[in-house]
């Protein structure tokens, strides 16, 4: 018996996301008012990050590793997982001074 | 008073860098007026760029900036119509449309790599122009909270346009 092992699922009974595989998250992060909400976040390899762009503007989230490419579409929400570990700075392309940082444990 | 902003707007433009004039203070309808010639300016500019442009990044950029500045001039819009504001032409807004004018007039005569490199580097200085002006008069006499928040915003894009421009510019060389 590896009691710890049942720890996230306890965990994600708690937070009321039985359904939801303990292992895998959904993280979502928010551009309003050309600012990336939070501005740092953790997540783990296999997440999923909700970019909620509220703008009316385009914006893109662009790892500067080249690790991903993001377009959010003006009022629109897109999904993306991740599949790479690192601590990665993003941009937005189109308004490079929108910078925001994701860290990604393996 | 505006003669002055407009002076201080025409020096910036030909000179890249100058303080402008204190103590000419738009009023809130004059504002929504610059505010919106500023973006139709680089939205023609865009146009021209779109056509004439050679490199994909600058063609890519232009179109960049017709979005964004249409986006923004639709909330401007939607605005005035709302604060029931009607836009009022002044001397800033005319020096700007005409200096625009000239601009392009200019640009047109320029092609292939030259033209490109052109249309950049009047996109960067444009830019530094229009977000000066928002940071030093236009956003502190705005009096409507709304419009602040607006031009704030605008302020926001546009000096994100100003790196993109930047950073596209560089690409080029």
């Amino acid at each position: 018996m590896h009691p710890g092992r049942y720890l996230p699922l306890v965990a994600a009974l708690l937070l009321g996301a039985a359904v939801v595989p303990a292992h895998a998250a959904t993280i979502q992060i928010t551009i309003d008012n050309l600012v990336f909400a939070p501005a740092e976040v953790s997540a783990k390899v296999g997440d999923t990050i909700e970019w909620i762009n509220k703008d009316v503007f385009a914006h893109t989230a662009t790892a500067r590793n080249g690790d991903f490419d993001i377009a959010t579409p003006p009022k629109k929400t897109v999904t993306s997982v991740l599949t790479k570990a690192g601590s990665v700075e993003y941009y937005c392309r189109y308004h490079p001074n929108m910078k925001a940082v994701l860290t990604i444990a393996p | 008073m505006f003669i002055r902003l407009s002076a201080a707007i025409a020096a910036l433009s030909f000179l890249g860098s100058a303080v402008l004039a204190q103590g000419a203070k738009p009023t809130d309808p004059q504002i929504a007026h610059i505010a919106y010639t500023a973006g139709v300016i680089d939205i023609n500019a865009a146009k021209q760029a779109i056509a004439k442009a050679s490199n994909k990044d600058v063609k890519a950029f232009a179109q960049d900036m017709v979005r964004d500045h249409e986006a923004v001039n639709k909330q401007a819009l939607d605005l005035v119509k709302k604060l029931k504001v009607t836009p009022e032409d002044n001397d800033t807004s005319k020096t700007l449309s005409k200096q625009a004018t000239e601009k392009l007039a200019e640009l047109d005569k320029l092609k292939g790599a030259e033209y490109d490199k052109a249309y950049l580097a009047n996109e960067v200085a444009y830019h530094k122009t229009v977000n000066s002006a928002l940071e030093t008069q236009l956003i502190p006499s705005a009096s409507n909270a709304e419009l602040k928040s607006l031009l704030q915003t605008g302020l926001k894009i546009f000096q994100g346009h100003q790196q993109h421009a930047e950073q596209v510019a560089a690409k080029l060389k």
